[in-house]
């Protein structure tokens, strides 16, 4: 038996905003029923870009009922603004914890949360964006390699827990280490005599992209009739537009990931994830 | 430890059993005043001996089987390794294994990684189960070759309670020149088994799911098969099994047989009406709920129920508020994150795999618990589906 803390058996027997919001402002579908778990998280909007409500649907276990629950109401009444830094942990915290093998349920619930802002926004998800490395439960690279950022995880079990990658079939076993050890090179304590490099600014990152959009980015595209323009900034995500033959083009998302964001990766900061603005 | 004993409902006897009164009284002389060792000269030592000799008839009885073919071990899980490594052990020159998709992990496991065990390769042959989880003979005819050294197939399923025709199998295989073994854990003290009319050769059985206590198992071995130890060590069980005896246990397991023995009709008739009632009532009252594994050819205590886009972590949880205890075949209740391998391979959809609930009765279970079960369940069910976002697109 699962040891479950106080806080997550009182949010499973008696989950609070159970239901969905009609007319809602954003919707959030994750997981499957395959996957056995799935989350549909609908919220509501004002004009001052506050969440006035949410509500939930969830197929799962204890935790994942749970985890939805705790979610909505830390939803009510908050900024938008805060909504999008919310991770994982907050939601687990706030629960009193989780076993570790139950840790998805609660990154189940900031993606569906993501998913939301992502439909009220019209921001593209950045993370289904990825590679698909497990196919059992279709996690893409960029939600492992931030649940291994975020969580400092140090085992493919780990990244199981947190993700469910490699809990299927076990075959992607192999790329799930190499992405741990790819990962946690990149974050491991620099040797000692190496200088630490100071920390960028907000300003001084959106002026370096607007840089390089401008001096390489814009003139390659160019050459192909298209244009890109930079919308917004937020935390690692970066907002571009497409113009011209860009626009519409059956590889824009190619363009985007393969040339935009690893070249903003390359000369800025390799945590950048490029979404387009729709 | 919340939960009062008196007010349990227990519904989870393919996992465990309450040892029986009787088997604990049984049981007590010999974790109190006769604490000897059978193997010992001395008459307070030897007298122990006899008590494990009874046990063994009691066992033997059961089974319908010869003293001498009864092996005391620790565990079903150490008999399924003793007579599948033996019969590789047996026969060298062979590399193929039958065995089925549903066995129990005991089993699975091990056949899963026999090379790490034996350090040989093996091909291994596991059989597909129908939809109703029963297994096609013809298949498995098919399935011998001159290269099988062993065939291991359950009596009955844990999970499903789906019971195979292991004595035709058994019979079949004999004809090969094949060992021939079955993990009868769910069946033994359950339904009619008579050894000597069959040509089984190995049988594993385990004391604690017939009200005996955990740590003690059985594996029956034919005599004249041919036999390599796992434990190798002093002289006990004829150097079949070292290791000093489990001496309470195993006068509790003679004690537990003899019980199954008297209790054999009640089980297939009283607690087989109860099993029907639960079954019936659920169906019946609940939409969408199906039943999982054959309708007839199964355990008469054992009742598997999907209830579709719930999942079965949450349910048993809602069922733990009244204190009722049964399993699922969730992901979410194994700790794997895939469903069980049992239903998978009869081909549940996942929208019922993981909604999966197995009630398993025993003698002690009575009308009221049955009746209080079919109260509270279609509110439970009912409760999860409202908060379910597959439920009003599909109900």
């Amino acid at each position: 038996m699962w040891e479950y803390s106080d806080k997550v058996q009182e949010h499973f027997i008696n989950p609070k905003n159970v239901g969905e919001i009609e007319g809602a402002d954003g919707v959030g579908n994750v997981g499957s029923i395959a996957c056995g778990d799935a989350l549909r998280l609908t919220i509501k909007v004002d004009e001052n870009q506050v969440i006035t409500d949410a509500k939930f649907k969830t197929f799962g276990c204890a935790s994942a009922i749970a985890s939805s629950s705790m979610l909505t109401e830390m939803l009510k009444g908050m900024k938008l603004e805060d909504a999008k830094k919310l991770t994982n942990d907050d939601i687990a915290k706030a629960l009193g914890g989780l076993p570790k093998e139950k840790m998805h349920c609660s990154v189940m619930g900031r993606e569906a949360l993501e998913a939301a802002i992502a439909d009220y926004t019209g921001a593209i998800l950045p993370m289904a964006q990825g590679e698909v490395i497990c196919e059992c439960f279709g996690v893409t690279d960029l939600e492992i390699i931030r649940a291994i950022k975020e969580n400092t995880l140090k085992s493919v079990e780990e990244i199981t827990n947190f993700t469910k990658a490699g809990g299927g079939c076990g075959k992607c076993e192999g790329r799930l280490r190499e992405i741990l050890a790819e990962t946690a090179e990149g974050l491991s304590p620099l040797p000692i005599g190496v200088k630490k490099e100071k920390r960028m600014t907000t300003l001084e990152k959106i002026k370096k992209i607007e840089e390089v959009i401008e001096r390489e980015i814009k003139p390659t595209l160019k050459k192909d009739g298209g244009d890109i323009q930079l919308k917004d900034v937020d935390g690692d995500f970066v907002t571009v537009a497409l113009r011209g033959s860009c626009a519409g083009c059956h590889s824009s998302r190619t363009t985007l990931k393969e040339y935009v964001e690893k070249k903003l990766r390359e000369q800025v900061l390799d945590s950048l994830i490029v979404e387009e603005d729709r | 430890m919340a939960a009062s004993p008196a007010k349990i409902i227990y519904m989870d006897n393919n996992a465990t059993t309450r040892v029986a009164p009787e088997v604990l009284d049984a049981m007590m002389p010999y974790l109190t005043d006769y604490y000897g060792n059978p193997s010992s000269m001395h008459t307070f030592g030897g007298q122990v001996g006899q008590a494990i000799t009874q046990a063994r008839q009691a066992v033997a009885d059961l089974l319908g089987a010869f003293p001498e073919e009864i092996v005391f071990t620790s565990c079903g899980t150490e008999s399924d390794s003793t007579a599948i490594l033996s019969a590789l052990q047996t026969f060298p020159e062979k590399n193929h294994v039958v065995t089925t998709r549903v066995e129990h992990p005991a089993v699975k496991n091990l056949c899963d990684n026999l090379e790490i065990f034996t350090g040989r390769k093996y091909h291994t042959t596991r059989l597909h189960v129908e939809a109703d989880g029963t297994l096609d003979l013809q298949r498995f005819k098919d399935s011998l070759t001159d290269e099988t050294a062993i065939v291991s197939v359950m009596w009955a399923n844990n999970e499903t309670g789906v019971i195979f025709p292991v004595e035709e199998m058994a019979r079949l295989t004999k004809e090969r020149g094949i060992l021939f073994h079955t993990d009868a854990v769910q069946a033994v003290g359950k339904i009619p088994i008579n050894l000597k009319e069959t040509a089984i050769d190995f049988l594993s059985l385990s004391g604690h799911k017939l009200h005996a206590p955990k740590g003690v198992g059985v594996l029956y071995v034919r005599k004249r098969t041919p036999f390599v130890p796992f434990l190798n060590g002093g002289h006990q069980e004829k150097g079949r099994r070292g290791g000093t005896e489990n001496v309470a246990s195993i006068v509790g397991l003679g004690k537990a047989c003899e019980l199954a023995a008297t209790h054999m009709v009640e089980e297939n008739t009283r607690v087989r009406a109860l099993r029907d009632k639960l079954e019936k009532g659920l169906l019946s009252s609940i939409p969408k709920a199906l039943l999982n594994g054959h309708p007839e050819q199964r355990l008469p205590n054992t009742a598997n129920v999907s209830f579709e886009y719930v999942e079965g972590e949450a349910i048993l949880l809602h069922m733990n508020q009244f204190n009722i205890c049964a399993s699922s075949g969730s992901a979410c209740t194994s700790g794997s994150l895939e469903p069980s391998h049992v239903l998978r391979a009869m081909g549940v959809p996942f929208t019922a795999a993981h909604g999966s609930i197995r009630f398993s009765l025993s003698v002690y279970n009575t009308e009221d618990e049955v009746d209080f079960v079919l109260e509270k369940m279609p509110a439970i069910i009912a409760k999860l589906r409202v908060m379910s976002p597959f439920w009003e697109e599909n109900k």
